[in-house]
């Protein structure tokens, strides 16, 4: 068992012939996942690395059955792609592109209210359940079967906390990059009730970041609702306030979205806050012992 | 990016928002010049990109032409410090030189957006002309919201809910209520991230007016608003940062002494974290993104080792596009190009971290490869005393 995605997961890649849409197609078939095809408007009814290329989202959907894609499209046209993604009925769209305007997210985002779309990102790594499915951009070979579910807003880091783990040999069940811009589809929240519900998920790593109050929210539902370990990490208690670090969505504004107030929601809620990313795999393991 | 409030004004001009009758001065002469077409009564207002200017002494109300050109002379080209710039202060290089008004009541409005709705959110509050944050500490009661519904704007009885929330006279709600809306409008057609009206004034003769103006816009919007390419002004920014900007390096300047070169903005404010926990001060972020090449890497660390307050370098590096072999030979040719002297700290993981770790040791430079973020971090604060 895993989340959101498994072997069944038929994938769609939305910037297909690019650049870095031909890159990470070609490592996700690599990882065996079953990529259907691709959309890139123009080059409908060619072929691009063995699978069919399609015009529109809404004809790939018609002729592969695809269930989720992945958008490697650039900013100026990513809000866009999310949307005529939703507007085709992909039940799970991943949205790897940095930097899209927030106006267009506003946009966005209420394209989607009402629909049955659920969106990851954007400027996110993606997510992926080892040796099943990987959609997005993160390095596959890190990441070992098991059942510790990963979220975090950070791609890196993410990487960081799961190659940890993995050489305690502690697999995962999912791992799913939420990203860094001030409004994203699937929260912190989110994801840690999918990880919940799921049978399969022992413990959970939940890594946030300065800039909003997601990891606050996450956290008051973690205290009343959640029964497994739970390892927390906040990246950014040195940051300088009222400036962006480097993530749209990574800033102190206004004394709001502070490092400390996370930390002492996380640990209010009964999570093991580490003080330094070196300790997340360390602690899932003696939390999952103890 | 951040804009003068200079500009801030204009812009706001441009979709009916009332501003005072004012010109920009770069010299005491056109300074001089801008205060006899105002009439003498007139106040000379620094113009930098941050907050309590006045506090800070660059906010003078003078009386007569005279009075204007001694503050201008007195302002410009001095070194302002205020809570937002930081001990070292910002040189003020431009004025504003504004008609004096008779001020009534001060007011503020502010919009921002709202993470949790992903809309944006309208805010008025009766406590103008203080700092919002104390305001929304003390008496978060006084700040008053409308969301912004997207495609819809803020509408006309929104508007009125605040302007008479906040205690505006009935005779003034109208036309406070216009200014609103238009600021509103202006926000969404700039792309703005952030605008701040503190104080929005009511003035004796029932009149109301942005006194100020702070308004950020959305750096990843600005391919669609040629027009404000030339608003940015450099010199209001850290010359380092521009820099790295060129190369599509994020880079921030801080005042430690220890540098990090990191891949991805989560491990980068984590390697920060993880220096000052060692007991290090961190001298900069620095992102070098996820598909950073040997031409990047070189340019990173010239930025890096271009700040003299620099004792020694981390690396820290997570390959996953980034491999670490080309990394590594990017790190490696930068050191023999640079000539580096300083100790600097390599830490890698993932993608070709073995091949990373070849090169490194044979490159005849005696680099410590270390193992871990906390060994990284131990060893770099240990280089650095």
């Amino acid at each position: 068992m895993s989340v959101l995605v498994n072997k069944e997961t038929r994938l769609l890649v939305q910037g297909y012939t690019g650049a870095q849409g031909t890159f990470h197609a070609t490592q996700s078939i690599n990882y065996k996942t079953n990529v259907v095809g691709g959309v890139t408007p123009g080059k409908g009814g060619t072929k691009h690395l063995d699978r069919p290329v399609f015009d529109t989202v809404d004809a790939a959907v018609k002729a592969t059955g695809a269930n989720a894609s992945v958008i490697f499209v650039p900013p100026p046209f990513a809000a866009d792609a999310i949307m005529e993604a939703a507007g085709a009925g992909i039940e799970l769209i991943v949205c790897i592109t940095e930097g899209i305007p927030v106006r267009d997210m506003i946009a966005a985002r209420q394209f989607l209210q009402g629909r049955k779309s659920r969106l990851i990102g954007p400027n996110c790594p993606g997510i992926i359940t080892p040796d099943e499915c990987r959609i997005g951009i993160m390095p596959g070979h890190i990441h070992l079967r098991g059942h510790v579910g990963v979220v975090s807003r950070s791609g890196t880091l993410t990487y960081e906390a799961v190659g940890q783990l993995t050489a305690l040999g502690i697999g995962q069940s999912t791992c799913i990059g939420i990203g860094g811009d001030p409004i994203i589809g699937t929260t912190h929240l989110d994801a840690i009730q999918l990880f919940n519900d799921d049978p399969d998920t022992h413990a959970i790593v939940m890594i946030g970041e300065i800039g909003g109050n997601n990891e606050e929210i996450a956290a008051a539902w973690i205290k009343d609702n959640v029964k497994k370990p739970v390892v927390g990490f906040i990246a950014g208690q040195t940051a300088p306030p009222g400036r962006r670090m480097g993530h749209a969505g990574a800033i102190v504004a206004g004394g709001s979205g502070k490092a400390s107030d996370k930390m002492a929601a996380m640990e209010a809620a009964g999570i093991t806050v580490c003080s330094t990313p070196a300790d997340i795999g360390q602690k899932i393991k003696e939390r999952l012992s103890s | 990016m951040k804009i003068h409030e200079y500009q801030g004004k204009a812009i706001l001009a441009r979709y009916g928002v009332p501003v005072p009758k004012s010109r920009v001065a770069f010299t005491v002469q056109e300074a001089e010049a801008a205060a006899k077409e105002l009439g003498g009564f007139v106040v000379v207002k620094a113009q930098i990109h941050a907050g309590g200017r006045g506090k800070g002494g660059g906010v003078k109300v003078c009386k007569t032409v005279d009075d204007a050109v001694e503050a201008s002379k007195k302002i410009l080209g001095m070194q302002l410090v205020t809570h937002q710039t930081g001990p070292q202060g910002q040189t003020v290089r431009r004025l504003l030189i504004e008609e004096a008004l008779p001020i009534e009541k001060e007011l503020y409005l502010g919009i921002t957006l709202d993470r949790v709705t992903g809309k944006n959110v309208f805010m008025a509050s009766s406590e103008g002309g203080m700092e919002i944050e104390e305001v929304a500490h003390h008496t978060p009661e006084k700040i008053l919201k409308e969301t912004i519904e997207p495609g819809i704007g803020l509408q006309g009885f929104q508007a009125r809910n605040l302007a008479f929330g906040i205690g505006l006279p009935a005779a003034s709600v109208n036309a406070a209520a216009k200014a609103m809306i238009a600021l509103a409008k202006a926000y969404d057609d700039s792309d703005a991230s952030l605008a701040e009206i503190n104080p929005f004034i009511l003035l004796k003769d029932g009149r109301v007016m942005a006194l100020d103006a702070k308004i950020n816009i959305d750096d990843n919007a600005l391919y669609r608003h040629p027009d404000f390419v030339d608003l940015r002004d450099m010199e209001e920014e850290d010359p380092l940062e521009v820099e790295a900007s060129k190369f599509s390096l994020n880079y921030i300047k801080l005042d430690g002494n220890i540098a990090c070169m990191v891949n991805g903005a989560g491990l980068a404010m984590a390697t920060m974290d993880i220096i000052k926990y060692a007991g290090g001060e961190p001298a900069n972020f620095l992102d070098v993104g996820g598909g950073a090449n040997e031409e990047q890497i070189k340019n990173a660390f010239r930025i890096l080792l271009s700040d003299t307050a620099v004792k020694a370098v981390l690396i820290n590096i997570f390959g996953g596009i980034l491999r670490c072999d080309i990394l590594a030979t990017g790190v490696v040719n930068a050191a023999r190009e640079l000539g580096i002297g300083i100790p600097v700290v390599i830490r890698m993981e993932g993608t070709n971290v073995e091949e990373g770790k070849k090169i490194i040791r044979e490159s005849g430079f005696n680099f410590p490869v270390a193992d871990g973020m906390k060994d990284a971090a131990e060893k770099v604060v240990k280089a650095a005393q």
